[in-house]
């Protein structure tokens, strides 16, 4: 195992955590404002079916992955019509979300199992940058929606701690209250943040179904979006740690499947990113921490306003 | 402007009627997926009817899928009683196949028949127990969110389950299957006549179903549980220990979840398999059970042989139409959402447009 192995690994560790840091940038923001959605699942499916589906109708990558994305948003309305405006329980509402996903994907990708895609989304290595030694080829060889998340990550951190839209959402999300009566509109803003991070799922699906695995396979998305939850909790809801986050749990998917040729257990491997979920929300649990690291504190409270 | 409102009493009429009426307009809107993908929807519910319920084999394969539904569903009412989230029974069902699978394979193979089947649920209820106590110690003492722990512990377990198919446990004679070895005949549970109904299996659930209801209704532990779900501020006040509520609760729903896996292993499959052999997601569709069920564990018996036809109606519309094994989870997640909304039909009311008007 030497330095190409993990040149090797640590290039094919972002493609692979690509579609969970699409998924866990928009879980960040639902969770931020204090929606939990546990639908990402079910989005991220119906993402996967919609992207390859229309990528192979029209024949155009694009196409596919805003198709995607627009069924993730719509998607999410429902947890968000549940959980927000009818105050239901969050929990179950997110796995009702992620149920129907699972079922409609499979009855929708029915007509797509087995075809091929002949229209792919190729890699572009950036001019200077992947000439780099060493980060040139794991960071710079890839396809255009990789580069696309290396800009939304420091973004959406950067929207959601240094704007004041941003200290709106975190703050519905601590103490939806005290934002109502500073005069935030704390169901607008729970309402977008569900939506964006419904669209984000849907992009990590397609990104799964178009670019990283093209082509359609029933139940396709194999736990991944229950990855992207325990991600979410990884990252400490910042979506700088998540990008970090994602590559780790990204590679870790990678040497599943590189180590075994060593006698290491891929099933042991793919236990870690759960097990790192769990230590970190032990770690966060004391109540210092836990304003430090930025657990919500409204997370999955609905919110009802006071009546005059 | 869609307003929600809470009633100050719950509705009598709506929380008999919203279940009834949750379920057709599910109903209503499944017909109109099927309608969109060219399959006449009446036709398409009648086979599941008759399929699940319509024959003799037909009813008997529904009992043999609501008997883990039955448990688990049952498990869970306790847990959500106290308004703790375990979410977790898919993976307590594992730990408990598991822990069956080491008394019949490892343990004590060569055990007489009323020895080795009694220690096989034992070991059960103790594995899913333990699945479940961590994410309630850690609830408990640390205040994990438990709905993130005991779904985290869920794919634990699951890959789990695989390490010890592929690796350590898989079976010499298993044609390179991800199985363990055949369980000993004295580990396999006796079946009702050519069924595949493993009864004592479902005397056992029927038995939980009776005793966690008195277990809930009757005892002070219940009463505890109760209150801590109705208001644990007001329970702490009272003295009761949240701490110990939480970690009963999770023990009782965990192993209760464990008994489950046991009646796959032993009742079915005779073997160890792949997580998805064992349970095509039990644990997570006996959530809905208990949902629907209203936590009684009286009426999670019969939602469970509901969601039970569901399953086997579900195999015959995809032998008949040709539709996909999971156009079944479409069934499941439109019902729970039209449950959720009427749920709060029941305790709020809803109001339409500025000034209100009564829905």
């Amino acid at each position: 195992m030497g330095l190409k192995f993990l040149i090797d690994a640590l290039k094919a560790a972002i493609p692979a955590g690509t579609p969970l840091l699409f998924g866990t940038l928009g879980e960040i923001y639902a969770e931020r404002s204090g929606v939990l959605n546990l639908g990402i699942e079910g989005m991220m499916i119906m993402g996967a079916v919609t992207g390859f589906g229309v990528t192979l109708t029209t024949g155009n990558v694009w196409l596919g992955i805003a198709a995607a994305a627009m069924v993730g948003g719509v998607l999410s309305l429902i947890h968000a019509f549940l959980s927000i405006t009818l105050r239901a329980n969050q929990v179950v509402s997110g796995l009702a979300l992620t149920m129907f996903g699972l079922g409609m994907s499979g009855l929708v990708g029915k007509m797509y199992i087995g075809k091929p895609l002949p229209f792919q989304l190729r890699s572009v290595p950036i001019p200077l940058l992947s000439e780099l030694p060493f980060l040139g080829p794991i960071l710079f060889q890839h396809d255009p929606l990789v580069y696309l998340s290396f800009f939304l990550a420091p973004f959406f951190w950067f929207f959601l701690f240094k704007t004041r839209v941003g200290i709106s959402i975190r703050s519905v999300g601590e103490s939806p209250a005290t934002a109502d009566a500073l005069g935030v509109n704390v169901f607008l803003v729970r309402y977008l943040c569900v939506i964006l991070g419904g669209i984000l799922a849907g992009m990590g699906g397609a990104y799964l179904s178009v670019v990283y695995a093209p082509a359609w396979i029933e139940g396709m998305t194999a736990g991944a979006g229950w990855i992207v939850i325990a991600l979410t909790i990884f990252s400490m809801w910042s979506p700088l740690r998540a990008l970090l986050g994602a590559y780790l749990f990204g590679g870790v998917k990678v040497l599943q499947y590189r180590l075994q040729k060593y006698g290491i257990s891929p099933n042991l491997l793919a236990m870690l990113p759960f097990i790192f979920t769990i230590i970190v929300l032990l770690a966060g649990t004391g109540e210092v921490i836990r304003k430090r690291i930025g657990a919500p504190s409204a997370l999955g409270i609905p919110y009802a306003r006071e009546e005059k | 402007m869609i307003r929600v409102e809470k009633r100050l009493t719950p509705s009598r009429w709506m929380t008999l009627a919203a279940p009834a009426i949750s379920l057709t307009m599910a109903l209503a809107v499944i017909a109109l997926v099927f309608l969109g993908y060219g399959v006449n929807p009446l036709s398409a519910y009648k086979r599941i009817f008759k399929g699940a319920f319509g024959s003799l084999y037909g009813l008997s394969e529904t009992t043999v899928k609501a008997i883990p539904l039955m448990i688990c569903g049952v498990g869970l009412s306790i847990a959500f009683k106290a308004l703790i989230w375990n979410i977790g029974a898919e993976g307590q069902l594992l730990m408990g196949a598991i822990a069956a699978t080491w008394v019949a394979l490892y343990a004590i193979p060569d055990a007489p028949k009323f020895v080795l089947l009694p220690c096989m649920f034992a070991a059960g209820f103790i594995g899913g127990a333990i699945w479940g106590l961590i994410p309630g110690i850690l609830k408990a003492k640390l205040k994990a969110n438990e709905v993130i722990t005991s779904l985290m512990m869920v794919y634990i377990a699951s890959e789990l389950v695989n390490y010890l198919v592929y690796g350590p446990w898989k079976g010499a004679e298993e044609w390179g299957f991800p199985y363990s070895s055949k369980f000993p005949p004295s580990a396999r549970l006796p079946r009702l006549f050519t069924t595949r109904i493993h009864y004592p299996t479902l005397l056992i659930a029927l038995a939980l179903a009776f005793l966690i209801y008195i277990l809930v209704m009757k005892t002070k532990l219940g009463y505890e549980i109760r209150v801590t779900g109705g208001n644990p501020e007001a329970a702490r006040y009272a003295g009761m220990s949240y701490f110990k509520t939480v970690v009963v609760v999770m023990l009782i729903s965990g192993g209760i979840a464990g008994l489950a896996g046991v009646g796959e292993v032993a009742g079915i499959h005779h073997r160890l398999r792949y997580p998805h052999g064992i349970s095509p997601g039990y644990g997570f569709t006996a959530i809905i059970v208990a949902w629907l069920g209203r936590l009684n564990p009286l009426a999670i018996v019969l939602t469970s042989m509901l969601f039970g036809g569901l399953l086997v109606g579900g195999d015959a519309i995809q032998v008949a139409l040709g539709l996909p094994v999971a156009t079944i989870n479409i069934f499941n997640g439109v019902i729970l959402f039209f449950i959720l909304g009427g749920e709060l039909l029941t305790r709020y009311k809803i109001i339409l447009g500025r000034e209100g008007r009564w829905v």
